[in-house]
């Protein structure tokens, strides 16, 4: 098999997986047993292309062509394979997890849930591979229309009102802004591929660059660059596996990944450079990182801090593609895979405290670290990783970010770098310390009786958060390969034979 | 034969379902009108097909009526652009009749029924006749054929609700208002010219220049066809016809209807009068371009509010045809592609929606939205070709719509124009609520209590998902439909402009 049809196979099986679901949706142990070998299948037909990539093959195949000049078509480089391991490498444990929490929290309609997922998956996938921005475009907006039943998915009142405004928001920044780019760009470059070094140099007038970034910038909803960040707090009625693999790493990290990639092959980083088009959105990114950290200090409701958490971090890679640097986009890269790593298994963490003690407040957790050790054990790994602290892998992304502020003389921004790792710690670490440290409240609503079953979660909830914090530790060992394969992000555009 | 029928297919195009009309009043109740019908479309539809086909590579077929020379006869004119009209309107005649037997059977007693589907071959022929003729004052018959017959279809709701016979008792006086206009301006063409044949007309109005008496004759043009095509603030007639008529009567007029009259819009404005006229670029852009926007947004917000599922397609009608009178108002080939391929688009879209919409009655008694909680459960794949065709309404990739905003966004930025293309995006954004509006309702909320609802009949099911699949598959290859579009636009665009150059 070649590399072609392995790019259509990492595609069809997570889209073709929701016909398998809808006929074994009777039998839940079957249909979750298809959940899980699909993805352990997408995760092999994704494998083997990572390894042709990291040997220098640069796959690709045309689908269709809508419109004359308009292919829809994949072309993988070194950045979507990343994006694309990173998304299918996680739904196994994902897949493994949700079996456990959707058991255990009684969640109705359990194979709506599994399908929208396993479509959502797919369009991520979709995302990494394109191979032009129209591709992209529209697996775009199929990850937007199929996670809405995801966030929606409880049905209540406040469900809906969630799920409203998530949609509302995704749709608005895509169609009023993304599309106009999209048409814009190919109105000027008179093509939406994908290529090494931009297709604009030369094309766009450097007066109107900024603009059309902006278009882009915002348009991109997906990558929560505030003020359009509303929909991911909103998003966090959906349940817990959503918010851990989707809303931590598939949806968000498509929208940053396509910031990163519209940065290196729409603008290409030099042209960036040097008409300083991305200036504004350094000092805007910079902000975005600081007032979501202060956001996320006023938020007692766990999933709603992780939430704000993510907008900030989200903000990082953005600001690495606006430093217009090759370090930027390297510590960007590097990011989406440890800032997914170990905003997983925080997010994992809370759907595992929502199982096994039904709570969701931060302020409920006081003595909860006794019961559930393990939980709260990894949680604070995870949340090292995220603060970046050394020895876990969230250390490097931070890191190669400094470096490329240095790079790039913004010395500001590296103090704000600085005091957004001082925020993390401010709200992420009271959170295990009040689980292991305070005694829990006396005034407990439900009385010792209730409190005293709370016992760790089901293992299958468990051994993905094990997985995922581990991960977190691996990963910093093992950055120097991940550093050498970002390395080969073309930067500069090929020179012509 | 086969010669001689293919000598004359441009005249049988017309007239096969212009006779046929009353030998299907003759035929007696039950089954049999249907199935005549059925047979007399089909045989049209085949025409249609060879037609296009026929005008494809480029040909353009010029047919004389009775053998008269033109231009003192009428002529039949086909290129490429009225082909894939007349393939549009016959091609959605052939889907609505196999759905049109149950929900028809339902809303309208059996004993009417043969002159219902009378009426339904008198508007078709109408409605084919106003596209394949080349003379002016034939578009006018043609348009009163089928106007009348719409009349009377519409009326036919009243079996159901009464309301029917008001609405189209106002589409009426609309509607005559409309063809009488449309008749004074072709009575002034014809003073300063003295012909009717429309491809005379324009060599002669480039010879003659601009003067009062053509600027009055295109006014009245413009606000008579207007009237029909249901142009922003000429409406009004409109969301309660297609409320209120039959199920099957709706589907078929959104997709053909107001398709045919914006057909001869193109065809005055830019065979007739010719891009190079003046006094039409300012009024376009002066005075249709606002009113387009207008209408994009305005109806857009009004179907926000609608309650009944009919009325809100209504309105959101009137919007869609806000886009396609705004692509001509950019007098560029992108922006003639952008209205022409919309056309198309928006036939198959909204008329998938509107039988989506008549399968609800059929089934739920009702297509008011309050009451269709929970619906998506019951009939599944109803719901999902609402849902689909909604995708196509807001322009979602992988549906026509996309194709269609493409080109009307391309157009705009061609031209410079930001704040229009910010506009197209702002006003389909609407279409998100009112679409969305819905799919929350039949997904997300309750039955309510003691709601009997089956799946629509295949006979109708399937006849919709054809035009769901139609606004998918040319949503995903659009090449065909795009390169109809552009090469009917640059046909249009090159022909003015040498007449008119001097």
């Amino acid at each position: 098999m070649n590399n072609a049809d392995l790019i259509l196979l990492a595609i069809a099986i997570p889209a073709l997986t929701p016909f398998l679901l809808a006929a074994t949706g009777k039998w839940p142990n079957l249909r979750d047993t298809v959940s899980v070998i699909a993805s352990i299948a997408t995760f092999a037909a994704v494998l083997p292309l990572l390894l042709a990539v990291i040997d220098g093959a640069r796959p690709a195949i045309s689908l269709v062509e809508v419109m004359p000049g308009l292919v829809i078509g994949f072309e993988i480089e070194p950045l979507g394979m990343l994006f694309a391991t990173v998304a299918s490498g996680l739904w196994i444990p994902t897949a493994l997890y949700s079996i456990g929490y959707m058991r255990g929290a009684h969640e109705k309609k359990q194979t709506r849930f599994a399908i929208c997922f396993a479509i959502a998956i797919a369009s991520a996938i979709g995302i990494a591979f394109s191979g032009n921005l129209f591709t992209l475009f529209i697996f775009y907006e199929v990850l937007t229309i199929s996670t809405y039943p995801l966030v929606a998915h409880k049905e209540t009142p406040e469900a809906k009102r969630g799920a409203r405004t998530y949609l509302a928001i995704l749709m608005t920044t895509s169609i009023l802004f993304l599309l106009v780019a999209l048409i814009w760009t190919w109105n000027i470059a008179g093509t939406t591929e994908f290529r090494a070094g931009g297709i604009l140099d030369g094309r766009l007038d450097p007066a109107f660059a900024p603009f059309l970034l902006a278009l882009f910038a915002f348009g991109i909803g997906k990558a929560a660059l505030m003020p359009f960040h509303r929909w991911l707090p909103a998003a966090m009625v959906a349940p817990t596996p959503v918010s851990a693999l989707l809303h931590a790493v598939a949806v968000v990290k498509a929208g940053v990944f396509t910031m990163l990639k519209v940065g290196t092959y729409i603008f290409g980083i030099g042209f960036l450079g040097k008409t300083g088009a991305s200036d504004w959105l350094v000092w805007l990114a910079a902000a975005s990182i600081l007032i979501a950290s202060i956001v996320a200090l006023t938020k007692d409701d766990l999933k709603a801090r992780l939430a704000y958490s993510t907008v900030s971090q989200l903000s990082y890679i953005t600001l690495g593609m606006a430093l217009a640097v090759q370090m930027g986009v390297i510590g960007g890269a590097m990011h989406i895979a440890t800032h997914a790593m170990g905003k997983i298994a925080l997010f994992m963490c809370a759907g595992a405290i929502y199982v096994a003690a039904h709570k969701t407040k931060i302020s409920q957790l006081d003595g909860l670290g006794r019961k559930m050790p393990v939980t709260f054990a990894c949680f604070t790994i995870a949340a090292l990783s995220i603060i970046g602290l050394p020895p876990f892998a969230g250390a490097w992304s931070k890191w190669y970010l400094m470096v490329a502020a240095a790079d790039a003389n913004q010395l500001i921004i590296i103090g704000v770098l600085m005091v957004s790792s001082l925020l993390n710690v401010a709200y992420l670490l009271p959170i295990p310390a009040r689980a292991f440290f305070l005694k829990p409240k006396d005034d407990e609503t439900h009385g010792d009786a209730a409190s005293s079953r709370i016992e760790e979660t089901p293992l299958l909830c468990l051994l993905p958060i094990c997985f995922a914090a581990l991960g977190c530790i691996v990963l910093f060992f093992t950055i120097g390969g991940l550093y050498e394969y970002l390395l080969s992000i073309p930067i500069r555009p090929e020179s012509l034979p | 034969m086969m010669a001689l029928i293919e000598a004359n297919l441009p005249a049988l195009q017309v007239v096969l379902p212009l006779i046929a009309a009353p030998i299907c009043a003759i035929l007696g109740r039950g089954g049999r009108s249907w199935a005549f019908a059925c047979i007399v479309i089909l045989a049209t539809f085949a025409i249609s097909v060879a037609l296009f086909a026929q005008t494809y590579a480029g040909t353009i077929i010029s047919y004389r009526m009775g053998g008269w020379e033109i231009p003192l006869g009428i002529e039949y004119r086909v290129d490429r652009l009225n082909a894939f009209v007349l393939l549009i309107i016959s091609g959605s005649a052939t889907l609505v009749l196999p759905y049109a037997r149950r929900i028809v059977a339902a809303e309208i007693p059996a004993e009417r029924q043969p002159l219902f589907y009378t009426a339904f071959l008198l508007c078709i022929a109408g409605l084919l006749g106003i596209t394949i003729t080349g003379d002016a004052f034939n578009i006018f018959v043609f348009l009163e054929i089928s106007s009348l017959a719409t009349y009377a279809l519409v009326a036919s709701g009243s079996w159901v609700n009464k309301r029917a016979l008001t609405a189209a008792y106002n589409y009426l006086i609309m509607g005559t208002v409309g063809a009488t206009f449309f008749v004074i301006g072709v009575g002034m063409l014809y003073m300063i010219t003295g012909t009717l044949n429309l491809a005379d007309l324009a060599v002669r109005i480039a010879d003659h220049g601009d003067s009062s008496t053509l600027r009055m004759g295109f006014v009245f043009i413009l606000i008579g066809i207007g009237l029909k095509l249901a142009m922003f603030p000429l409406h009004l007639w409109l969301p309660n016809a297609y409320a209120y008529a039959p199920s099957a009567v709706t589907a078929f007029l959104a997709a053909t209807a107001t398709k045919a009259a914006v057909y001869v819009m193109l065809r005055f404005m830019f065979t007739v009068f010719g891009f190079d006229y003046e006094f039409q670029a300012d009024t376009l852009r002066m005075v249709v371009l606002p009113l387009a926007v207008i209408a994009m947004f305005a109806a857009s917000i009004v179907a926000i509010f609608q309650d009944n599922l009919k009325r809100m397609l209504a309105y959101s009608s009137i919007a869609q045809i806000g886009y396609i009178l705004l692509g001509l108002t950019f007098l560029t080939e992108t922006g003639l592609t952008a209205s022409i391929v919309h056309l198309f688009n928006h036939a198959v879209t909204k008329a998938a929606l509107f039988m989506v919409a008549g399968c609800f009655i059929l089934s739920a008694g009702t297509c008011s939205i309050s009451k269709l909680g929970g619906i998506g459960r019951d009939m599944p794949w109803t719901t999902a070709a609402f849902v689909a065709g909604g995708f196509s309404l807001i322009g979602l990739p992988l549906t026509v719509g996309f194709i269609s905003k493409w080109y009307l966004v391309l157009a705009a930025l061609e031209l410079g124009w930001w704040p229009v293309a910010l506009m197209i995006m702002a006003s389909s954004l609407l279409a998100v609520i009112y679409v969305w509006r819905v799919v929350e309702v039949a997904y997300l909320q309750p039955a309510p209590e003691g709601t009997v609802r089956k799946e629509a009949p295949l006979s109708m099911l399937i006849p919709t998902w054809i035009f769901v699949g139609l606004s998918i598959w040319f949503g995903v290859n659009a090449m065909l439909t795009s390169t109809a579009a552009g090469r009917a636009a640059s046909a249009l665009f090159d022909s003015s402009h040498i007449l008119w150059k001097e």
